[in-house]
């Protein structure tokens, strides 16, 4: 008898503690799963989502798109409105992983995004099926003017002896081979073996100027003087000139990545409603404004460039560069033998020690 | 009575099941399976490619010499320790206790910010004209984050063990005609051996599988074991390769448990 109790005791304690993990009723519109890359959003936006709908936002961050993908695909969490880079929007489309988007629901979406960038998202979203741009971008080379001989022009620059300990790569993969890839004059969409062994070799032979492999560091880092050159999103730029004066963005010579961040949601989404309205509401002019004036990264929504006050940053070469005066790839899915190739390289050149 | 105890342990036998064993069988079973679920023991044998051997060589090499510099660090201290009277030694043990209130990860990317080039400690060095030092970003570094993170893991279980020691016994020896060195050698050091035995697995295990430490002080420039099953499993997304390394790296830890379950019979390790 004793033991029953304690049983039924154990049960009640245990439901107890588990609902108590979800079912607030302070949400009478449900709520929205968001997974986004780390300060990638003015949360004040979040707030004025959340007051206006009655949705609740349940917001987690990532830091790189491989690091996302596998969360995403073991389902554990259950998103439902991520933002994945091109290729990894691909890839998510290949494994059937995102739902088609109701473009009825999305008013703003259709009206505020320039066209272009539309274009662009057909090279990985044939259709313009599954995602809506929120965040475009290149990557280049970051440079602190008081700390280098002459302006830095390309991908070279940081293969100069000169500039030992000084340089920050980028640690997520793919941007590291790109670097490699384009110093060689190859295609950063390569799966040929032979150009990748010539990339990581070169990359091999950098490494002890490197300073460090880092990704969200590299904006602290050259603020503070902390290394004179580094690999770094275009949208980072402005801020950290806005903070040092000293530095300079160049999109290098030989070429680089062009790069759109999109809103996808997920096929297995319980709150695809609310996920479409959370999209939507990113997409209006003045929403999309507050969030570009946070985080500095260009947004492909022409309604609020417009908006933008300041004559230099809406013309700014760095925020929205003439995309034809350079050579830039976007990167697409490589398949999954090509990924663990890449992965396997990338773990030569981080145990490599000369 | 006996049935009493029983249902007082069944909270623990859930938890250790649901957390512990059912965990501990999935990376089993990832261990020893490929993607397309076939038995297979490659993800064990990949622990012998260049890459891999060499990121378990590194780990070993710097959590061992981590685990030296603890114990050279943390026997005198706890010696001092030991001998002060109650009131003052309990401030002195809270005051070494006191940085593990503060996150972990808090606590590293501090050190980053003292170690930086243009970091706190080189801008002292730099005001009093003196020679800047160059210490992040390699294997230094990491070690000084091992031994400062996990110091107090050391200092505790040796500590008990030696306030546990009968000062009669140590009496005796000095009545016997034995110099404090011989007393040290001969009586103290020998009786202190079980906590130090716990100081050294509770350094060594987590120094030998953390990859945030070398993350964070490394600069990404130093691959230790660690990092290579935090790559497999958040990056490369092959959870096989990295429940087949983390078993491999399960050796090592049985290893120094065994040790441990052999020294420390009086359990100075659970005092933590």
């Amino acid at each position: 008898m004793k033991k029953s109790i304690a049983i039924l005791l154990c049960t009640v304690l245990l439901g107890t503690i588990l609902t108590g993990c979800g079912s607030e009723n302070d949400t009478p519109n449900g709520e929205v799963y968001v997974y986004n890359w780390g300060e990638y959003i003015d949360e004040e936006t979040i707030d004025l989502f959340e007051k206006e709908t009655g949705i609740k936002v349940i917001y987690d961050e990532f830091e790189t798109n491989e690091a996302m993908y596998p969360k995403v695909e073991a389902g554990a969490s259950q998103y439902d409105v991520v933002c994945p880079s091109d290729y990894m929007i691909a890839k998510m489309i290949d494994n059937d992983m995102l739902a088609e988007l109701n473009w009825d629901n999305l008013p703003n979406a259709k009206a505020n995004i320039g066209s272009q960038y539309y274009e662009s998202s057909e090279q990985f979203d044939p259709g313009n099926k599954y995602s809506v741009p929120y965040c475009w971008g290149t990557v280049g080379i970051l440079y602190n003017t008081q700390m280098v001989d002459g302006p830095i022009t390309g991908w070279a620059d940081l293969w100069n002896e000169k500039y030992e300990d000084n340089i920050l790569m980028q640690s997520s993969v793919r941007d590291l081979f790109m670097v490699g890839l384009k110093l060689n004059g190859y295609s950063l969409n390569s799966t040929d073996p032979a150009e990748l062994e010539v990339a990581k070799n070169s990359l091999i032979e950098q490494k002890p100027l490197v300073q460090a492999y880092v990704i969200d560091q590299v904006r602290d880092k050259m603020i503070g003087n902390e290394a004179a050159i580094g690999v770094i999103y275009s949208g980072e730029a402005i801020y950290t000139q806005r903070q040092n004066s000293n530095l300079e963005y160049v999109i290098p010579k030989e070429g680089s990545n062009v790069w759109i961040d999109s809103w996808v949601i997920l096929k297995d989404s319980p709150n695809k409603e609310n996920a479409e309205k959370f999209i939507d509401f990113m997409c209006r002019p003045e929403i999309a404004l507050m969030n570009f004036e946070y985080i500095t990264y260009s947004t492909p929504n022409d309604a609020a460039r417009a908006l933008i006050e300041d004559e230099d940053i809406r013309n700014s070469e760095i925020a929205f560069p003439d995309l034809s005066k350079y050579d830039l790839e976007t990167f697409s899915f490589l398949g999954e033998e090509a990924d663990e190739l890449y992965n396997n390289l990338y773990k030569e050149i981080q145990s490599s020690s000369n | 009575m006996n049935n009493k105890r029983k249902l007082l342990s069944i909270p623990y036998l859930l938890w250790a099941i649901v957390f512990i064993i059912i965990p501990l069988f999935m990376v089993v079973y990832y261990g020893i399976t490929d993607k397309t679920g076939a038995f297979t023991f490659a993800n064990i044998a990949a622990i012998a490619t260049a890459e891999h051997g060499k990121a378990l060589w590194l780990s070993v090499l710097l959590s061992f010499m981590s685990t030296v510099v603890c114990l050279l660090l943390a026997y005198p201290l706890a010696m001092i320790l030991s001998k002060m009277n109650i009131a003052s030694n309990s401030f002195l043990v809270l005051i070494f206790i006191l940085p593990m209130w503060m996150n972990f990860l808090l606590r590293t990317l501090a050190w980053l910010s003292l170690l930086e080039k243009t970091g706190v400690i080189n801008n002292i060095l730099k005001f009093f004209g003196l020679p800047t030092m160059n210490i992040i970003n390699t294997p230094g570094a990491i070690i000084l984050g091992m031994v400062y993170n996990f110091l107090p893991f050391m200092i505790m279980p040796i500590y008990n063990a030696l306030v546990k020691i009968d000062p009669n016994v140590i009496n005796a020896a000095r009545d016997l005609g034995a110099g404090p060195f011989k007393t040290f050698t001969k009586v103290i050091f020998p009786l202190s051996i079980p906590g130090v035995i716990s100081g050294i697995t509770m350094v060594f295990v987590p120094a030998l599988t953390t990859f945030v430490i070398s993350t964070i002080l490394g600069g990404n420039k130093i691959l230790l074991i660690g990092n290579v099953i935090e790559l497999e499993f958040t990056t490369t997304g092959n959870w096989h390769l990295g429940s087949g390394l983390s078993m491999v790296l399960m050796v090592f830890i049985v290893i120094s448990m065994i040790l441990t379950a052999i020294f420390d019979k009086d359990g100075e390790g659970s005092m933590l």
